[in-house]
């Protein structure tokens, strides 16, 4: 545990130096944090749009945006976690926009963005997959990714900052301009939005497996 | 607790957000209906984790840089800032950035004098010599610098943790000289490039990206991060490009130091600087 604790606290360190760098002019020294921070970056990113084209862009931006503000940054904080948050803020602010502008776009082909080999119920078999469960997981899929895209801009962060990336809800009220009991509530809604979107299915492929007809 | 708790208390429970924490969980123990129930929220959360997000490759990183490299601006934030600029003007004042910034400036003087004493006599060759003493210089320094910097790199190539019990490999001493390697670093290669010395300038260049790894890195590494940067180090072959560079520089320092073909005078005495 302390070990882990140490290794973090050097990686801030190192971090700190590699922010100094940046700032007397070396920008081979902001190399090291883009090539440090983007793989978690594209990881928030992509869960908080839901397509790799728009995660890249954020991604890109967020370093961007650091970079101007660097000299505000100032080592007052932990770097990944500060570009971690100019990212989320991005990520809201670009999804919102998107919102506001198009009424209603056809949606992008499920398959390019999760292809069939990486989903995670095919993964589960030994053998081939039968065809109701190639079904299923795909409709399973769409559900989800169609229940993400009906959550609001602020509840789709909240639920994505807090379970899948386990951020305390002081973070992710900073993200929304919020505080801790309106940002609770904005995770229980997600929560519960979710469940009434997914739970039939989610159930009846349960059910599904218990009868061994998946 | 008596009561049943209600989906919201289930889902803050779930999400380790509640204060109730010990009564909800004797409950559940207790109840099927809520332990049902708390089963069905986690089923759904269940199915979200299973949600992948598309890999954006392995070379994502480099590739993120690559895309915003050329959209930074020349300096970040607020160049102007008093306390930045006093902070950089205590940094130039460490005794470690001395030696390089000692190194380039000998070749300043070296030029300057070797302007000085070609002025007189051989007025149409004076660039050429001059230029002459500023390589002969930089050949040394530089030299010099690929061996330190070479030393580093094979010690950290074969750097194994004291005791074969330790998890993890202190490689701070390596870093801090990488860290000193980095400023020396970048003079000559700035110095190279203005040379026109275009090699030895992306030789540089390579060397100064594996030292920023180097000296940014964690001080206490795991076996298996000391292997990818290992790896890194011998990816860019940045060893054998050290070598052959330091090989080359050591045969241009020869052929510098014997003495001219030509009876000048000029020439002799700019070789004595």
């Amino acid at each position: 545990m302390n070990r882990m604790k140490d290794s973090v606290e050097s990686a801030v360190d190192s971090d700190a130096i590699a922010v100094e760098r940046t700032l007397a002019g070396d920008r081979d020294a902001y190399r090291v944090l883009v090539e440090r921070h983007s793989r978690n970056l594209y990881r928030l990113a992509h869960r908080m749009t839901g397509n790799q084209h728009d995660a890249e862009e954020v991604v890109q931006e967020a370093f961007l945006r650091a970079y101007q503000k660097l000299g505000q940054f100032a080592s007052r904080s932990n770097f990944g976690t500060w570009v971690y948050r100019i990212a989320a803020n991005y990520a809201i602010d670009r999804v919102r926009q998107q919102r506001r502008e198009e009424a209603r776009k056809e949606k992008p082909a499920r398959d390019d963005l999760y292809g069939t080999e990486t989903d995670p119920v095919n993964l589960v078999t030994d053998g081939k997959p039968l065809p109701e469960r190639l079904t299923l997981s795909a409709e399973l899929r769409e559900k989800i990714e169609d229940a993400l895209g009906a959550l609001t801009p602020a509840e789709r962060t909240a639920f994505v900052m807090r379970h899948w990336e386990g951020c305390r809800i002081e973070e992710i009220a900073e993200v929304l301009k919020s505080n801790s009991g309106a940002t609770k509530n904005t995770v229980f809604r997600a929560v519960q939005k979710l469940r009434r979107a997914l739970e039939p299915l989610v159930s009846a492929r349960a059910q599904a497996r218990a009868m061994g007809t998946e | 607790m008596m009561r049943h708790p209600n989906e919201e208390e289930l889902i803050a429970y779930r999400e380790g957000e509640t204060a109730q924490r010990e009564s909800i969980t004797t409950h559940v123990a207790g109840c099927e209906e809520c332990r049902k129930e708390l089963e069905r929220i986690d089923a759904v959360l269940a199915a979200l984790d299973a949600l992948p997000v598309s890999d954006p490759g392995e070379d994502y990183e480099r590739r993120v840089w690559q895309q915003i490299a050329s959209r930074l601006a020349e300096k970040p934030g607020r160049w102007w800032d008093f306390s930045l600029a006093g902070r950089r003007a205590v940094k130039w004042l460490e005794p470690r950035r001395w030696a390089a910034v000692g190194a380039v400036g000998v070749l300043v003087i070296a030029a300057f004098v070797a302007g000085r004493l070609t002025k007189r006599e051989a007025p149409v060759t004076n660039a050429a010599e001059a230029a002459q003493v500023r390589e002969r210089v930089l050949i040394v320094a530089v030299g010099e610098h690929l061996g330190r910097s070479e030393m580093v790199l094979v010690e950290l190539s074969n750097a194994e943790p004291r005791d074969p019990k330790q998890k993890q490999i202190n490689i701070a001493a390596e870093q801090r000289r990488a860290e000193n390697l980095l400023e020396e670093n970048r003079l000559y290669r700035q110095t190279a490039l203005q040379e026109g010395d275009a090699a030895l300038a992306s030789t540089l260049d390579e060397l100064e990206r594996v030292l920023l790894d180097v000296a940014n890195g964690p001080e206490e590494v795991t076996p298996a991060q000391l292997e990818t940067l290992r790896k890194r180090i011998e990816a860019r072959g940045i060893l054998f490009k050290v070598r052959v560079v330091s090989k080359e520089l050591r045969e241009r320092q020869k052929s510098a130091a014997k003495p001219p073909a030509q009876n000048d005078s000029a020439k002799k005495e700019g070789n004595k600087i």
